[in-house]
């Protein structure tokens, strides 16, 4: 029930690593995450969610927070995810209208915004 | 015949609790695997509003789960003490996706009061309104025949068992 945040920068990006379970407990570690990179003035996100072993609505509301908040900026919030039993929370949720998600890294970091 | 029943007090920190006991009680009651991770969405969903709702009202009270094994259903009962309500909107009720990130609403529906998300939170009830759409069979009403004094909403929910 835990969750571990690490990041690094890839060209113009900053890649956040997600493991573990988002939820209404962990979820505000992962907002502070996003939130302190976008005040530091990161503002081409990816957030690879690879790792992530459980995603539910408020962990989509804090994902939606940080796609707002590099909006404001001009900037962008990659998702990467492979794991379908994720994809098919942001697919019911209607959220894969909102999203980019991409299959790897590499993909995301070279995506058009 | 219930045969788990979890009383815990409305901090986040136990909706994974109460994910880990549905998910042993589930596994233990038969469920089919393909079935444990919507148990496990259904009962997250219906814990972390009825967490939300408490630290919105500031309600001291526990939130109560029962999982019971009846007729070859598993049935779970997420009751919170909050104002009663008898009806969940629709998902499309309180979000409009195409707004949802424009930044200068909060992504609630034209004509609606736009105080249902806030810039990091979806509406409280947009994450049971979406596994309501999911799992056949699930009702609120209210959490008991005194509800009109003591408030309370049950959230029950039946997955079958093999």
């Amino acid at each position: 029930m835990d969750l571990s945040l690490s990041t690094r920068t890839e060209g113009e990006r900053t890649v956040v690593v997600v493991t573990g379970e988002i939820d209404v407990y962990t979820a505000p570690k992962l907002r502070e995450q996003l939130v302190d990179l976008v005040n530091g003035g990161s503002y081409h996100l990816v957030v690879d969610m690879e790792g992530v072993d459980f995603l539910d609505s408020t962990g989509l509301g804090v994902l939606v927070g940080g796609l707002k908040r590099v909006r404001a900026h001009e900037g962008s919030l990659q998702l990467v995810c492979t794991q379908e039993r994720i994809l098919k929370i942001f697919r019911i949720t209607g959220l894969t209208k909102v999203f980019s998600i991409h299959p790897s890294v590499a993909e995301a970091v070279a995506a058009q915004d | 015949m219930v045969t788990v029943a979890l009383s815990f007090s409305p901090i986040p920190a136990h909706v994974g609790t109460a994910r880990l006991v549905a998910a042993a009680v589930a596994r233990r009651a038969g469920i089919e695997e393909s079935a444990l991770d919507e148990v496990r969405w259904a009962v997250d969903e219906a814990c972390s509003r009825a967490v939300r709702l408490h630290q919105r009202y500031r309600l001291a009270e526990p939130v109560e789960v029962t999982l019971s094994d009846e007729e070859h259903r598993l049935v779970v009962v997420v009751t919170d003490r909050g104002p009663t309500v008898d009806r969940l909107a629709e998902p499309e009720e309180l979000i409009d996706l195409d707004r949802l990130i424009d930044l200068d609403s909060l992504g609630a529906p034209a004509g609606t009061d736009s105080g249902a998300a806030s810039a990091d939170s979806l509406p409280l009830d947009f994450g049971l309104a979406v596994v309501a759409g999911l799992v056949e069979d699930l009702a609120v009403s209210p959490a008991s025949a005194r509800a009109a004094a003591t408030g309370g909403t049950a959230v029950a929910m039946s997955w079958p068992l093999a």
